[in-house]
């Protein structure tokens, strides 16, 4: 079998696991794919040497091919989603000093609740409370507003949202330069653990299914290996599935910890993977819903309608013309390559390719190919439902 | 060649940054500014309005400078990597260096060009130092490494130094390993032994 050399960039984040174990574990070979991971400094080099054809693929923050292919990020290049990597993974911390601020403001330090987090919160009267995010086009950025903004005391000049590198965000905190970050694992835990936050969310409390990251790749090389393409996707689902179930994780934690992948201690991976979070150290751990997954309940699917929640998001920050936003955004994730690709793979595929986000409160069966598919909930903390093949 | 620009090197080794200076004030840019601390960032970049800033492609603080490009009130905001498909040698360079320079938005390119030159000229030249540098010091502890290994043969089976090389270079060889992997073992071995 000729095997193909595949190179993918990827940034050390617990939720880059669907790559490293394609690699470390031989799916990607068993496929006739040589995976190559380079390993990247920020999202912007990522970035730069995917447009730049420099790496082929990419593990991507949700937002990135979307605002890279729209023009606003880096060289404009039209980017694609290939498939979900992951859902949901990401953590809201505070400082210390935040955190008993908002104690004394009467919030009783649950996990779960997003509204009473976010009164609180407010009630501290910082002004403004600075909050970290890893990049201007992160999904993390958007959960955060769609968090606070629901609140009536939000102002867009009480919080000012600034980037900083996730190995960078315990400093960041300890220094004094933010009052809260919202961060992928193990960078949440890892700031517990030095003593210098406290966990307020769970971002799946404010969205029950955000996509995170993306196996994004240029259209271009996609249109040109096709069949490069499919086995690197076909290596990465069966990765996926491996990652969800139970009896393999230990594992899991094990290879993600080497040196040349996420190069952290055990401890802080662990959290993210078991998901099971301690919010402030000493705490008990505790369980929050849907904390993490990579192939549950359709996961990997790239729903057009995800696309388009996101092309909404980015027009209303950059001005963008909202309605060519919607349907670039929604054509960039390719569930048609999806279907093409891991159908013959006997892959549950659903009867739509669009979903009205945020209408699902429970797990619900939907039609599918195969008529096993469960839907997980992927409601918003605060009812909000996108239907964007609704009419205007 | 146009010398007003004015260019902002960002680069936390102050060594490092000195070089950058002097290779573009040597090329006669006289308005080169330095920042080293991220959290400065936005202050210096408001203070100086820079056309063109200059920061290791690797730097980790890439995403913040692009963040407060993005959200900057400043009149001209350094927004966008200058990436030019068309003159793909220059990126080409540019990226094997390390280098990315963002730029004002509609500066034209023949003002830029000189100084991407410039820079990635020294970039490369630091880049060669530093791997030198790194190869020395690794040979230097190797040596000390396979000393180590070669003593503690020689007190364990009480043979001459040259006898002690041999039987490392031989196992070496049966193994089909280096011999400082093999003197790596074995000084391991008898640190965990004590």
């Amino acid at each position: 079998m000729t095997m193909h050399k595949i190179r993918c960039g990827f940034l050390p984040l617990v939720d880059a696991a669907p790559l490293i174990i394609a690699r470390e574990l031989n799916f990607a070979r068993d496929e006739g794919v040589d995976l190559r991971l380079v390993k990247q400094p920020s999202w912007a080099a990522l970035r730069d040497l995917l447009a730049l054809g420099q790496i082929d693929a990419a593990h991507m923050l949700s937002p990135m091919p979307i605002a890279m292919t729209l023009g606003k990020s880096g060289l404009p290049t039209q980017v694609d989603a290939l498939m979900v990597l992951s859902v949901n993974g990401t953590v809201v911390g505070v400082s210390n000093s935040l955190a008993r601020d908002m104690q004394t403001a009467g919030w009783d330090a649950d996990f779960t609740r997003p509204a009473e987090a976010a009164k609180a919160l407010f009630a501290t009267g910082r002004d403004p409370i600075r909050i970290g995010t890893p990049f201007p086009f992160s999904m993390h950025r958007m959960l955060l507003e769609h968090w606070l903004s629901e609140h009536r005391a939000f102002h867009s000049d009480r919080v000012e949202i600034v980037t900083v590198p996730p190995p960078r965000m315990a400093a960041a905190m300890a220094e004094g330069t933010l009052d809260m970050f919202c961060v992928g694992e193990p960078w949440g835990t890892a700031a517990v653990q030095q003593g210098v936050a406290e966990l307020v969310l769970p971002g799946s409390a404010i969205w029950q299914f955000a996509p995170e990251k993306v196996l994004g790749a240029t259209r271009a090389w996609i249109d040109a290996n096709p069949d490069a393409c499919r086995r690197l996707m076909r290596a990465i689902y069966r990765a996926t599935c491996w990652l969800d179930q139970p009896q393999n994780k230990p594992l899991a934690v094990e290879l993600l910890a080497r040196s040349q992948h996420i190069d952290l201690p055990h401890e802080a991976i662990d959290p993210a993977i078991f998901g099971q979070i301690v919010p402030r150290k000493g705490a008990a751990p505790t369980q929050p819903p849907h904390f993490l997954f990579f192939n549950d309940n359709a996961g990997n699917f790239p729903w057009r309608s995800q696309g388009a929640w996101i092309g909404e998001r980015i027009a209303a920050w950059t001005g963008h013309d909202l309605k060519d936003a919607v349907a670039r955004g929604s054509a960039c994730f390719r569930s048609d390559l999806f279907r093409e690709n891991l159908a013959p793979l006997g892959v549950d595929m659903p009867g739509a390719s669009a979903k009205i986000e945020g209408a699902l409160r429970h797990p619900t069966a939907v039609a599918s190919t195969k008529g096993e598919m469960i839907l997980g909930p992927d409601a918003f903390f605060d009812g909000k439902i996108f239907d964007f093949s609704a009419p205007e | 060649m146009d010398t007003t620009l004015k260019i902002l090197v960002v680069e936390p080794d102050a060594m490092r940054a000195q070089d950058i200076i002097d290779a573009l004030k040597d090329a006669g840019w006289s308005s080169v500014y330095v920042v080293a601390e991220i959290s400065a960032l936005a202050k210096k970049l408001t203070q100086i309005d820079p056309d063109i800033v200059l920061i290791d492609l690797a730097h980790p603080d890439r995403d913040t400078l692009e963040h407060i490009g993005h959200i900057s009130h400043a009149q001209s905001r350094p927004v966008a990597m200058f990436v030019d498909r068309s003159d793909s040698d220059l990126t080409q360079a540019a990226i094997s260096a390390g280098l990315s320079a963002y730029v004002v938005d509609g500066l034209q390119k023949n003002r830029i060009k000189p100084v991407l030159e410039t820079a990635i000229a020294r970039f490369k030249m630091i880049e060669q130092m530093r791997l030198e540098l790194n190869a020395a010091k690794q040979a230097l502890t190797d040596r000390k490494t396979i000393d180590r290994a070669k003593g503690l043969l020689m007190t364990a089976r009480g043979i001459d130094e040259e006898r002690a090389y041999t039987l490392l270079r031989k196992t070496a060889m049966d193994q089909g390993r280096k011999v400082i992997d093999v003197a790596q073992a074995l000084v391991t071995a008898a640190d965990l032994l004590g």
